[in-house]
C-alpha cells in the first residue's frame, strides 16, 4: 500500500506542502484546498493526511470510492453525489471539503508535496 | 422484449427550480392521454408538494362517489421540494396516493427507491396516473430524453424481484448505467386480492440486484393491476449533488455532513439502524409488553426470544451502504443475501430479500405466533415480490388464527389450511393461494373488514365478537403495535386520517412509559403536534426516520426532547436553503395543518368523515377475551382500584373485564373530544369554517364538502 507518511518531529509548520499539493489539484495557493493539513496550533505541528485505511470505500452509496492496484483510495467525481457520507465515516477527519467545492479530496499519495518539502517531514512510503 | 408503442409524449428538458419543476404529468392509461399541467402559486402556497399536490390533484379527478376500480381513480406519485437533495439523510421519498379498496378513502404511502428523485429529476413535481387500460401497459419516462411512452407489456413474469430487474437492464442505456433506472411495479397477488402494495426499486450496485421499497399500505398494488399498468419505468443519469438547484448548496451540505456525523457517532449505540434497521425494537417492544402477539392479545411472550434482533442481525449482511436513497447515512434498508425460499415457485432459487423490518418481523412473526426468523424471512420474501403489503398480511393472517382458535373457522371452511398460531407453512400458503388466486387465500386477501362481514354471515360467528377481535379501523388493518395501555396510542392510531397506521404519531412511551402527557389536554396536544409535524414529512419527500431514530448526544437536556428540537431546526435550515423561502417551525406545522385538514375532508367527501369511523374494536384498547384479562390480572385488577377505587376482591372476571371496558371505552370518547377541538373540530369531527379559514384551508370545494356536515 502506498500511503504519505508524515514526521511531524521535522515540520517546521512552512506551509509549502499545502501550497503546492492545492496549486496540483485546485490551481489555487489555498489551504483550504489542500488534501495535506499542517496545523501550527500544536508542537510539533498536527499533520493530518489520509492514511488509505478504506473506511470511506464502504460507506460511499455510488461506489465512487474504489481503491486502485497500489492500495490508494481513489475518488472518481463523475460517480459522487456529494452527499459527505465518506467525511463523517472518515477515522482521521482526512477526507476533506470546502466551500464551493461540490466533491470531497483526499490524498492519493502521488508525492508531490513531498518535493516542496524542505525537511523531510513528508515521504511516500509503500507499506 | 417485444414491445408496441402505444402513445408518446415529448417534452423540454428545463432545470429544477429550487426544488420544483413547476409542472406535473398527467397520464390516462385508457385514453392513452399524456400531458403537462401547470404548477400554479396556489398549489405550491397551500398544498406545498409531496402528499399535498397528490391530494389536490386527487380531488379534481375523482367524483364524490367514485370507487376504487372506477377508471377515474387515480394514483398519484409525488416527490415534494426537498426531495432528491443527496445531502440530507432520508431526502429520497416518494408519496403514493389513490382511493384505496380497502377504505375507500385516500391512502396515502410514503416509499424509499430511486423512482420518486428520478422521475422528479425527470422534469415533474408529480404524476397523476388515471383510466383503466384495455391491455397490460408498461409506462416509460426518459429523463434523460424528455420523453413520456406507453408500451405494451407482454411480459409473463410480473412478480416484483424478477421484474423489476429485467425492466431496468431492459432500459438501461448500458450494463454500467443500471443505477440510473427505476421501477415501481407489484406482483402477481394484486390480480386477485386487496390487501397489496408497490414496489419502489433502486438498484444495490455492490449486489447487482434490484432491491425493493414499498409502498406498502392500502391495497395501491390493486389499484395499478385494476388499470391494466405493470410496471412505470424512469431512467435518469444526471445526477448530482446540486441537480435539486438549492440556493443555497453549502448550508445544505454542512446540516447534512453534521448529521452524517451525529449518525456515525451515535447510531451504534443508540437504534442500530446501521445494524439491524427498524428490526431493532423486536426485543424492546417485548420488554415492554407491546410486542403484538397472537392477534394483539400480548404483549409479551418468553418465545419472541426467537424474533430477538440478533437473529436478523445475523441474517443481515452487514458493513453495506443499504440507504434507499443516496445520502442516507442511516442506511437501514436491511438485506438478506442468498437466501433460499423453502416453499412455493422460487423455491431453492438464491434470492436477495429486503428487511425484515420491524413492522414485518412483528407482524408476519409474533403476531401470527411465529418465531423463527428465517419463515418470517420467507414471509417477507413472497409478501414483497407478490406485491402483498406485510402488515396488513400479518393482521389479517392474525385475525383468522384467532377465529380459527375459536371454532369459527374449521379445516373444512380453510380448505384443510391449519392455522394454528404459528403455522408458518400455512401462512405462506395463504400467501401463493394469493398469488395464484385460488383457496382460502383469497378471502384473507380481502381484509378483516370484509372478512368479518363474511364470517358473520356465511358461518354464523358472532358480529360483536368478530368487531372486537378484527384488528382494523376505516378498513385498513392495525400496524404492529400494542396500544392497549397507551389511550393516547389509541387516538395515535385510530384518529389516523387514511386508518391506523403509525405513521401519524407513535405516542406509546411518552404516554404508558414516561407518562409525560397524562391529562386529556397533554394527549390531545400531542396528537395534534406530532402528526402534524410527521405530515410535514410527506409534503417535502422526506424521510421520518432521521428525525428521531438518531438523537443530537444532549437531546434529553433540551426542553422537548420528544421533539428532538435541533433535527427541526435542521429541517427549517434546509427547507430554506433549498427552496430560498422563509420558514420557521410554526409555519412548518401550519404548512401540514392545511394538507391534513384537506385530507379529512377528502374523507369525509367520499363518505368516512364519521366520528364512529375513528373508534377502534376493542383489541386495541383493552382485554376481549378472560383468557386476555387473566394473563395480565395484576395489572387490571391494579387499574380497579388505583384509577375507579374499585375493589376487585370477590368479583367474577367477567365483572371485572366490563367495569374495564366501560371505563375504557368512556376515556377514548373524552379523548376524542379533546382532540377534535384541539384540531379545530366540532365534536362530530368536522373541521369548522372558522378553522379552515384561520389556517388558510378555506377554498370554495373545501367548504362546499364540510358544509354538508356542519
Ligand atoms: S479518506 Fe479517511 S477513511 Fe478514506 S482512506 Fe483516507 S483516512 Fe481512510
Ligand atoms: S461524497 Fe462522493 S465520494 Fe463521498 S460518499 Fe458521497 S458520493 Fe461517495
Ligand atoms: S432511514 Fe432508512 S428508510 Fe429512511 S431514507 Fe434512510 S435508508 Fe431510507
Amino acid at each position: 500500500m502506498k500511503v504519505l507518511k508524515t514526521y511531524p518531529d521535522k515540520c517546521i509548520g512552512c506551509h509549502s506542502c499545502e501550497s503546492a499539493c492545492a496549486n496540483l489539484y485546485f490551481k489555487e495557493d489555498n489551504a483550504e484546498k489542500s488534501c495535506i493539513v499542517i496545523s501550527t496550533d500544536f508542537s510539533p505541528p498536527a499533520m493530518n493526511v489520509c492514511n488509505q485505511c478504506q473506511t470511506c470505500v464502504a460507506a460511499c452509496p455510488t461506489m465512487a470510492l474504489t481503491v486502485n492496484n497500489q492500495g490508494v483510495v481513489m475518488l472518481n467525481k463523475s460517480l459522487c453525489i456529494g452527499c459527505l457520507m465518506c467525511v463523517a465515516v472518515c477515522p482521521t477527519d482526512s477526507m476533506r471539503t470546502c466551500l464551493g467545492v461540490h466533491s470531497p479530496f483526499k490524498c492519493i499519495a502521488c508525492g508531490v508535496c513531498t518535493k516542496s518539502c524542505p525537511t523531510d517531514a513528508i515521504k511516500i512510503v509503500t507499506e | 422484449m417485444n414491445r408496441k408503442l402505444l402513445a408518446e409524449f415529448k417534452y423540454d428538458l428545463a432545470p429544477i427550480v429550487r426544488g420544483y419543476n413547476r409542472r406535473t404529468l398527467y397520464l390516462n392509461v385508457g385514453t392513452r392521454e399524456i400531458t403537462s399541467k401547470p404548477v400554479s402559486e396556489m398549489m405550491i402556497e397551500k398544498f406545498v408538494g409531496g402528499k399535498g399536490f397528490d391530494l389536490y390533484l386527487m380531488w379534481q379527478g375523482v367524483k364524490d362517489d367514485t370507487k376504487w376500480n372506477n377508471p377515474e381513480n387515480e394514483i398519484c406519485i409525488s416527490f415534494g421540494p426537498l426531495c432528491g437533495n443527496t445531502s440530507y439523510p432520508g431526502s429520497g421519498k416518494s408519496i403514493v396516493t389513490t382511493i384505496s379498496p380497502l377504505t375507500g378513502i385516500p391512502v396515502d404511502c410514503n416509499v424509499g427507491g430511486h423512482f420518486g428523485p428520478y422521475a422528479k429529476f425527470s422534469g415533474w413535481d408529480a404524476l397523476e396516473i388515471q383510466g383503466k387500460s384495455a391491455e397490460e401497459v408498461i409506462v416509460y419516462i426518459d429523463g434523460d430524453k424528455g420523453t413520456v411512452q406507453i408500451f405494451t407489456a407482454p411480459d409473463e413474469e410480473i412478480n416484483s424481484h424478477i421484474f423489476a430487474e429485467e425492466l431496468i437492464k431492459e432500459f438501461a442505456d448500458s450494463p454500467d448505467k443500471l443505477q440510473f433506472v427505476s421501477v415501481v411495479s407489484t406482483g402477481t397477488a394484486a390480480d386477485h386480492v386487496n390487501i397489496t402494495c408497490l414496489n419502489f426499486s433502486f438498484w444495490d450496485k455492490r449486489r447487482k440486484v434490484a432491491r425493493l421499497k414499498q409502498a406498502g399500505r392500502g391495497g395501491t398494488g390493486t389499484v395499478f393491476r385494476d388499470k391494466g399498468i405493470k410496471a412505470l419505468v424512469v431512467k435518469y443519469s444526471g445526477l448530482k449533488v446540486d441537480t435539486n438547484n438549492p440556493v443555497d448548496l453549502l448550508t445544505l451540505q454542512q446540516t447534512g455532513l453534521k448529521l452524517h456525523k451525529e449518525i456515525e457517532a451515535g447510531d451504534a449505540t443508540q437504534c442500530r439502524m446501521h445494524e439491524v434497521g427498524t428490526a431493532h425494537l423486536m426485543e424492546v417492544m417485548n420488554d415492554y409488553d407491546l410486542l403484538p402477539i397472537r392477534n394483539f392479545k400480548y404483549g409479551q411472550m418468553p418465545e419472541a426470544i426467537g424474533l430477538h434482533s440478533r437473529e436478523f442481525t445475523a441474517l443481515f449482511t452487514q458493513g453495506m451502504a443499504d440507504g434507499c436513497w443516496y445520502g442516507c447515512s442511516l442506511s437501514c434498508c436491511k438485506a438478506v443475501d442468498n437466501f433460499k425460499p423453502r416453499t412455493g415457485p422460487y423455491k431453492g432459487q438464491p434470492v436477495v430479500v429486503d428487511g425484515p423490518e420491524y413492522e414485518t418481523a412483528a407482524g408476519c412473526g409474533s403476531n401470527i405466533g411465529i418465531f423463527d426468523a428465517k419463515d418470517v424471512v420467507e414471509i417477507n420474501f413472497y409478501c414483497d415480490t407478490y406485491g402483498v403489503d406485510t402488515i396488513s398480511f400479518g393482521t389479517s393472517t392474525a385475525f383468522v388464527m384467532e377465529c380459527f382458535e375459536n371454532g369459527i373457522l374449521d379445516l373444512a371452511k380453510t380448505g384443510g389450511l391449519d392455522l394454528s398460531w404459528g403455522n408458518a407453512d400455512a401462512a405462506l400458503e395463504l400467501l401463493h393461494q394469493m398469488a395464484r388466486g385460488e383457496g382460502f387465500g383469497l378471502t384473507v386477501g380481502k381484509g378483516v373488514r370484509a372478512m368479518k362481514a363474511i364470517f358473520a354471515k356465511e358461518y354464523g360467528a358472532d358480529p360483536a365478537f368478530l368487531q372486537d377481535i378484527g384488528m382494523e379501523a376505516k378498513g385498513l388493518e392495525y400496524s404492529q403495535y400494542m396500544s392497549k395501555e397507551s389511550l393516547a396510542q389509541q387516538g395515535g392510531y385510530t384518529l389516523a386520517l387514511k386508518g391506523p397506521q403509525h405513521d401519524e404519531a407513535w405516542l406509546i412511551f411518552m404516554d404508558m412509559v414516561n407518562n409525560h402527557i397524562p391529562t386529556f389536554k397533554d394527549k390531545a396536544e400531542a396528537l395534534h403536534y406530532f402528526p402534524m409535524f410527521r405530515t410535514w414529512f410527506g409534503l417535502q419527500g422526506l424521510c421520518k426516520l432521521p428525525w428521531n431514530d438518531i438523537e443530537p448526544a444532549n437531546n434529553a437536556e433540551t426542553s422537548e426532547p420528544a421533539k428532538v428540537p435541533e433535527h427541526v431546526q435542521n429541517y427549517v435550515d434546509i427547507y430554506k436553503a433549498i427552496t430560498g423561502k422563509p420558514m420557521d417551525k410554526i409555519e412548518m406545522i401550519l404548512q401540514s395543518e392545511r394538507v391534513y385538514n384537506f385530507q379529512k375532508v377528502f374523507c369525509m367527501r367520499m363518505g368516512k368523515g364519521r366520528r364512529i369511523d375513528d373508534v377502534p374494536p376493542y383489541r386495541a384498547m383493552g382485554p376481549v377475551t378472560e383468557e386476555e384479562y387473566l394473563s395480565r390480572s395484576e395489572r387490571y385488577d391494579g387499574q380497579l382500584k388505583a384509577k375507579l377505587n374499585i375493589d376487585p376482591i370477590g368479583k367474577t372476571t367477567a365483572e371485572k373485564m366490563k367495569i374495564t371496558r366501560d371505563y375504557r371505552e368512556d376515556q377514548y370518547q373524552q379523548l376524542m373530544d379533546a382532540v377534535y377541538e384541539r384540531k379545530g373540530w366540532t365534536p362530530e369531527g368536522v373541521p369548522t369554517i372558522e378553522h379552515l379559514r384561520k389556517i388558510g384551508m378555506d377554498i370554495p370545494e373545501v367548504i362546499e364538502v364540510v358544509s354538508r356536515y356542519l
